[in-house]
């Protein structure tokens, strides 16, 4: 990626804008307003005064009225009725249009002006890279973001830094719309009414003075995990001036058992970091290192390179053998469903499991492993011990301190330290024990010792285990007539649960308006650099914490340069500091390896507290799509199926088959939709730790028995139009003595006899018999490389009515696309990252259950070793304990021989000499024809009008290569065309042909396991091309002699001959 | 009649039951047939037949006109059902219109003069129908605006249709069969319309029925370019009747979709159109005789024959049916095999199960004579079998999409309020134009009744 990188803030496109320009503001407003009253009336004013707009110091009551519904201190009616979401949409862009002038300094720029000098390295229409990071927990995703005149409109990893390796995942990818929605905050606010910053920073002046006399005793600040060593510096710095202020932390969805395991078994925090691409044997204890936790697209790829087995093709086979990846775990996750053996477990079972491998291991300690997991525990512990030194064992983040300890252990005694891991010093610039921490704060505020309390960024009314009532203790108490604390500063993306209770809400900037940086997994230090000015009057929480300071008003730029030692103006420096900017990191930062010695002894642990068999263990999950609810107000998020549920737009309780059965929890496949949308469940009632919440129940083959998993981040009551109100919230039965893992009697769930519709896009998971997506075991592929391609009879090519055009040579080149389904572990990026390239509109719940997503590339489930009448997960069989989980990424199979391409009554899908199968969007009349024919049924039909062409900020989100589409026209894959054309166009300029590598689609570029590959198959040398002379590739459903250019490499699973022979 | 009736069709019946009652002279049929329009008063029960049916064509233009607002969504199709409704009704209503121009062509080719009384409304009948069909392929399309993208016209683009789509065919076949339909039915009411001006007292109706009898006078060369032209219209549309629905099954035929994908499907959807078509002929003549008392004209002998062919063309159907079957199950195609026992086990098996009931199993009752000339069985029998091949289409349609290829995705289809509202539409459209044609013109061809009345008067002699 030859991206272009720039040094400083760049202004928006169309010239510079001031925000206090009244003038020029004045444009946005509509209808008529009367400025002579305005003039008279600040002709009339003495003294300080604030007004927001010229309606409000006209007085003009409507606008007054609207000033009171649009920051209202509890959730107006508008917002929690069901007005659909267009005309939701239209509210906000009506508001934006004639109230605007308050919150939306930028959007929508109004006046043309060309550039009248085009600036160095910028041609206009040409997007530019610019190399950025987005911090996540105790990481920070290194990105390229594409900028189409200043609007970023796409996320793409950076492949220089380490822990995206050019990749990305779902949250990086949608992390580009959380910047344009239009349910962000858009200015600062004191009790709900609109403030200006320099206000602000006045109060906070004032609270802070007023602080330094009692050396800032009641003064406390709650963040996340902060990797950041300029805002880590800047919050060490107050803690100097402010001696008796305290820092907390909480992070909901990230355990403390990583970081009480490390002091467990070391004495001190340190930082784990795999090397999976090392292990020849990796198991996973409850982890889902592949699909989640710092570093986890990184060890993705790593785990992937291990699936290769193109050295059996080549005929070497001197190179690294496959892995083999064994998963202990209580609900499948996209590890589990990669591994080669998967053993359902109770979450709590899995320490016992640990303690009985390091028994087995000889780490001391005796313990008896789990029912039914002996043979399994034999076979591992034998396969470890066989592998010193080229093992992994890898503990979960939900898991208890133990597990981590034990790990630890395990990894030492194979001598895997140093190989396939190692350790460094803590990423987090202050790692403590959240939980612990957020009981600290709490208990202070009961204690009425915090006097002004700063929440940066994490929204703890809502993610605050249930017990610690965190809503209470920022709430006014009607009893003591006084609020428990009396400062309350909120620095949130969103007016949301906590902003409502706190006094000041500063609008919190995003990642990609910000100057900043943070740490990745690994300790290698990432430069944030904004890719747009702020959209809003939104601040920074490093701006926020300044104004505490002794200086308040240093920039986050000049914050940053002399952070990294840049402040100085020498051509040496400023070298460096472009240099960092251009590659988006220091290089050589990362954390040097430490030496560690274990100080833990397996056998000293006390008996681990499991939960009795007969007892129902609920376990608290992130939600693969919404995390821990920061996400939920993101369209493209929630509409995204979760991987192995394949739900949308909600979250549910789940459950095994067998659990199911027993609490008699059924499924209703609706007649609107069915498998492909609808599917009604049970709701049922959760009664946990005396709180008591409903919830959808759903069935999960391969779920371990007796266990309910609930995910967070649903239900929120106040996340914005889109995330409000959907599926439970599990935080409300969450309490702090059972933070991951909860035990009650069967009872504890109730069928209420609702039912509730669930958007799920697959229901059904049977393959019935057909070669869909191929599988085999190592050993079957090394009797018969070709195993894939045998199962059908394949039809005679010559078997064509229209042999003139299937035959047609594609001379120049022949595009095509290989998905290794070895590689394949149902991540989902590329599912966003092909959104977020080709406009793809969100649907909403209502139109995903009559099936109608658009997605133009789908991540199809299946469960093999299914008995075949199996359909309904909530039918028990046996053969849906522990099936093998498969994931085939299905875009458009760009077929030569292609059934919609004939059936187009006026042509508007034809084959490009590339072989291609466009889609000309202004021929399309929308028969539907095409997608009838597809057998593949990748088309998808915009039945309404499914773009939302009102809202100002959607507007700045798309991408200019690809066209919006309208109703009534069919859309699918076109293998980024754009980006192809693109390619062309340089290659022609330079009378070369296109190399292998110029052109990589959206989705190949999400993808952390390089699973996807596009390319030339006309170039022998290309990566494709390669791939497709492979034995194990094959075309999906290639007996209909459609001949797909997109085909598949099979997946080959390497299990342990000695727990297969059972 | 008598019980010792044979069962079959016989001299004897032709004799016992005639195309025409007995007693009738010109002067009497041209009174009687022409009084419905010109003398007798509108009845009651006519404007309240009329304003339900207009109503219910309200309806549909509510219907279209909400449609074109928002989008084919407001339907229940989806990925993987992209036709739904709208393209079960459009074949249902094909099939129905195809019965009117087999009585007038074929019949009329095959000598077969126990047409006469029926063919005029039979062909009426079919007009209706193929505009109700119409409205269809019009209507589904994502953007109906663009939907003369479908025609050839020579576009500045140099753009043609895709001549390989069977939707092209269906154009240009419906299309066809729409206006040869049109023409056959127009020239043959041309002399009656002449007898109606002649006959007609007010001024304003002399003036209509005279520019519309185009100045027939009834002279020897009149008729006689009149007759070439009927001979020459009927074998235009004979073909006709036959490959419009050939083309329809085209567009399942030709596509991969299992259960589409049939060679069978041509032979057996035009008998399946027959097969409907009389059906929907009968349930409009028998309550059309008893209100108008046209029992001497559509007498029993008509309603016998058409209740035999649609007895033949219901066999044909099971036929076809039961190989649609064998070959599925026989192929040895996994997707074909999976297809049958989707009908039979799947989701859907009881619309199966009731189209087996409707279209096979209840039409053996036409076996008997006594059914056979049995009105009110007839009726209900007609009503059943306008269903069940409705039915047909909807499990051939959308029944076939909810699972083809790929399971994951499989999905599920059921119609929305609009889905219904179209639908009931067209049959208020079609009722409505149904009311209006007895109401203005001769239901029963005038001139070729007086034909009738000559050559059975010369029989008695």
């Amino acid at each position: 990626m030859d991206g272009m990188h720039e040094h400083e803030q760049r202004e928006h496109a169309g010239g510079q804008h001031d925000p206090n320009d009244l003038a020029g503001d004045a444009k946005l407003h509509e209808g008529p307003m009367d400025l002579a009253a305005v003039r008279a009336k600040l002709q009339s004013k003495t003294g300080k005064q604030y007004w927001r707009t010229l309606e409000e110091l006209a007085g003009d009551p409507q606008f007054e009225e609207l000033l009171h519904r649009e920051f209202p201190r509890q959730a107006p009616s508008e917002w929690d009725d069901s007005v659909d979401r267009r005309d939701f949409l239209k509210l906000m862009a009506a508001s934006l249009a004639f109230a605007g002038l308050s919150g939306c300094g930028r959007t929508p720029e109004q006046i043309l002006v060309p550039y009248v000098k085009q600036p160095d390295g910028m041609t206009l229409g040409k997007p530019q890279f610019y190399a950025t990071a987005m911090p996540f927990g105790a990481d920070a995703i290194g990105l390229l973001v594409e900028s189409h005149e200043g609007r970023p409109t796409k996320i793409e990893g950076n492949p220089d830094h380490p822990s995206s390796l050019g990749a990305t995942n779902v949250f990086a990818q949608a992390s580009v719309l959380n910047l344009y929605d239009p349910d962000r905050a858009q200015t600062v606010t004191k009790f709900g009414e609109i403030q200006t910053w320099s206000l602000f920073v006045e109060s906070a002046q004032a609270i802070a003075a007023a602080m330094k006399g009692s050396n800032g005793a009641g003064f406390r600040i709650l963040t996340g995990i902060i990797t950041s060593p300029t805002l880590a510096a800047q919050i060490q710095s107050l803690l100097t001036l402010f001696p008796k202020a305290k820092w907390h932390q909480w992070e909901p969805a990230v355990g403390d058992g990583a970081r009480e395991g490390a002091k467990l078994a070391f004495g001190s925090y340190v930082n784990t970091i795999y090397r999976p691409e090392k292990a020849d044997v990796i198991l996973s204890l409850d982890s889902d290192f592949l699909g989640s936790g710092p570093g986890h697209i990184r060890y993705a790829r790593e785990f992937s390179r291990r699936r290769n087995l193109d050295q059996f093709f080549e005929g070497d086979r001197s190179g690294p053998e496959m892995n083999r990846l064994y998963v202990v775990e209580p609900t499948p996750s996209v590890t589990g469903a990669t591994a080669d053996h998967r053993l359902p477990l109770r979450a709590s079972d899995v320490e016992g499991f640990a303690r009985a491998l390091a028994a087995e291991l000889g780490l001391g300690g005796s313990a008896v492993p789990p029912a039914g997991a002996e043979k399994w525990l034999d076979a591992v512990a034998k396969d470890l011990q066989n592998n010193k030194g080229k093992s992994l064992v890898v503990a979960g983040e939900q898991q208890a301190a133990e597990v981590h300890a034990l790990a630890h252990a395990i990894n030492a005694a194979l001598s895997n330290v140093g190989t396939t891991l190692y350790y460094t010093g803590p990423v987090e610039a202050y790692p403590v024990n959240h939980l612990e921490s957020l009981r600290e704060l709490c208990s202070d505020i009961y204690d009425g010792k915090v006097e002004t309390l700063l929440i940066l960024g994490v929204n703890p009314v809502y993610t605050a285990p249930h017990d610690f009532d965190f809503a209470s203790k920022i709430k006014f108490d009607e009893k003591k007539n006084q609020k428990p604390v009396k400062n309350t500063i909120y620095v949130g993306s969103h007016f949301d649960e906590t902003a409502e209770l706190c006094d000041w809400h500063v609008a919190e900037s995003h990642y990609l308006e910000t100057w900043g940086d943070a740490r990745a997994f690994d300790g290698t230090l990432s430069v944030i650099q904004p890719l747009i000015a702020p959209l809003y009057h939104t601040h920074s929480a490093r701006e926020v914490l300044g104004a505490f300071g002794d200086k308040p008003g240093v920039s986050d730029y000049d914050n940053l340069r002399a952070r990294l030692g840049a402040d100085e103006l020498t051509i040496r420096v400023e070298q460096n500091w472009r240099k960092w900017l251009n590659d988006g990191l220091l290089q050589g930062s990362a954390s040097q390896p430490i030496n560690v010695t274990l100080k833990f002894n397996p056998a000293s642990l006390p008996q681990p507290k499991s939960v009795p068999t007969g007892q129902l263990e609920f376990i608290f999950r992130p939600d693969p799509c919404v995390y821990d609810g920061r996400f939920a107000n993101n369209g493209w998020l929630q509409e995204l199926p979760k991987p192995v549920t394949k739900l949308t737009w909600d979250n549910a309780a789940l459950v095994s088959p067998k659990t199911a059965e027993r609490l008699q929890l059924a499924h209703n496949v609706a007649w609107r939709g069915g498998e492909h949308g609808k599917v009604y469940s049970n709701v049922i009632d959760i009664a946990l730790s005396s709180s008591k919440v409903a919830a959808a129940a759903w069935v999960v083959p391969g779920q371990a028995d007796g266990v309910v998993v609930l995910p967070l981040g649903y239900g929120r009551k106040r996340a914005g139009y889109t995330g409000t109100n959907k599926g439970f919230n599990a935080y409300a039965v969450r309490t702090s003595d059972a933070l991951w893992t909860a035990s009650a009697p069967g009872s504890a769930i109730k069928k209420t006899g609702q039912d509730y519709p669930l958007a799920c896009t697959q229901y059904h998971f049977n393959m019935e018999g057909r070669q869909i997506l191929a599988t085999g075991t190592l050993a079957e592929y090394h009797k018969n490389p070709n195993f894939a391609n045998e199962l059908v009879p394949m039809p005679p090519k010559e078997l064509t009515l229209y042999k003139g055009e299937a035959e047609f040579p594609y001379n120049r080149d022949k595009w095509a696309m290989a998905i290794d389904l070895n590689k394949c572990n149902g991540c989902n990026a590329c599912v966003v990252a092909c959104q977020s390239e080709n406009n793809i509109p969100v649907v909403g719940k209502d139109q995903v259950m009559r099936g109608r997503e658009m997605h133009w590339i789908r991540i199809d489930r299946y469960y093999e070793k299914l008995k075949p009448a199996i359909g309904d997960a909530s039918v028990y069989d046996d053969s849906l304990d522990n099936p093998p989980t498969f994931f085939q990424p299905v875009p458009c199979q760009q077929c030569e021989n292609a059934p919609c391409e004939q059936v187009c009554p006026v042509g508007a899908t034809v084959h490009s000499a590339e072989g291609l199968n466009d889609m000309t969007y202004n021929r399309c009349i929308g028969t539907r024809y095409c997608s009838n024919n597809c057998p593949y049924k990748v088309r998808r039909f915009n039945f309404l009008r499914f773009q939302d062409w009102e809202t100002p900020q959607l507007k700045l989100l798309r991408n200019p290569e690809v066209t919006v589409r309208s109703r009534g026209v069919m859309e699918k894959c076109t293998y980024c065309v754009q980006r192809i054309n693109n390619a062309r166009i340089e290659a022609e300029k330079a009378n070369a042909p296109i190399h292998d590598g110029a052109i990589v689609t959206a989705c190949e570029q999400a993808c952390p396991t390089e699973a996807i590959v596009f390319g030339n198959a006309n170039d022998k040398n290309s990566r494709v091309a390669k791939l497709r002379a492979h034995h194990r590739n094959y075309s999906l459903l290639g007996e209909l002699n459609a001949r797909p250019r997109t085909t598949y490499l099979a997946a080959v699973r390497n299990p342990n001959p000695e727990l297969e022979s059972a | 009649m008598s019980v010792e009736q044979p069962p079959f069709d016989s001299p004897e019946i032709r004799r016992l039951t005639p195309v025409i009652g007995p007693g009738h002279t010109f002067g009497s049929v041209t009174d009687k047939i022409s009084s419905i329009v010109l003398t007798r008063p509108t009845s009651l029960g006519w404007y309240i037949g009329f304003l339900i049916a207009f109503s219910l064509m309200g309806v549909m233009t509510v219907a279209i006109g909400w449609l074109v607002i928002k989008g084919v969504g407001i339907w229940g199709i989806n990925i993987p059902i992209g036709w739904g409704f709208a393209i079960v009704n459009f074949v249902w209503w094909i099939g129905i219109g195809h019965a009117g121009t087999l009585i007038s062509a074929i019949l009329f080719l095959l000598n077969q003069k126990w047409r006469t009384s029926i063919n005029r409304f039979a062909e009426a009948m079919t007009l209706f129908a193929v505009a109700c069909a119409g409205i269809f392929p019009l209507i589904h399309t994502g953007r109906p605006w663009m939907a003369f993208y479908m025609f050839p016209y020579p576009s500045t683009m140099g753009l043609w249709p895709q001549f390989r789509s069977p939707l092209i065919w269906d154009v240009f076949a419906v299309s066809t069969y729409g206006t040869v339909s049109l023409m056959f039915w127009f020239v043959g009411l041309i002399p009656d319309l002449a007898t109606l001006r002649d006959r007609a007292v007010k001024k304003p109706l002399k003036i209509i029925y005279g520019m519309l009898s185009m100045g027939w006078r009834g002279s020897a060369r009149h008729w006689h370019r009149y007759q070439s032209a009927y001979l020459l219209l009927a074998g235009l549309a004979t073909p006709l009747v036959l490959s419009v629905h050939t083309v329809v099954s085209f567009d399942f035929a030709i596509a991969i979709v299992p259960g589409w994908h049939t060679t069978i499907f041509p032979p057996y959807f035009v008998a399946g159109a027959i097969y409907s078509g009389f059906a929907m002929v009968l349930t409009i003549a028998i309550p059309l005789r008893k209100v108008y008392g046209l029992e001497d004209f559509i007498t029993m002998r008509h309603l016998d024959n058409m209740a035999k062919v649609m007895l033949a063309t219901g066999l044909i159907v099971a036929y076809g049916y039961f190989f649609e079957f064998f070959m599925s199950s026989y192929s040895g195609n996994k997707f074909d095999v999976f297809l049958v026992q989707q009908r039979l086990h799947g989701p859907y098996a009881p619309f199966y199960f009731a189209l087996i009931l409707c279209n096979i199993l209840t039409p053996q009752l036409l076996w008997s004579y006594k059914m056979r000339h049995n009105v009110t069985v007839l009726f209900i029998m007609s009503i059943v079998v306008n269903i069940g091949m409705w039915l047909e289409r909807f499990v051939i349609v959308v029944i076939s999409l909810t699972r083809d290829f790929v399971p994951s995705a499989w999905g599920r289809y059921s119609p929305t309020f609009w889905d219904w509202a179209t639908f009931i539409g067209t049959i208020g459209m079609f009722v409505t134009l149904l009311f209006l044609f007895v109401r203005v013109l001769p239901a029963i061809s005038i001139a070729e009744m007086r034909e009738l009345v000559a050559e059975t008067s010369e029989e008695k002699k």
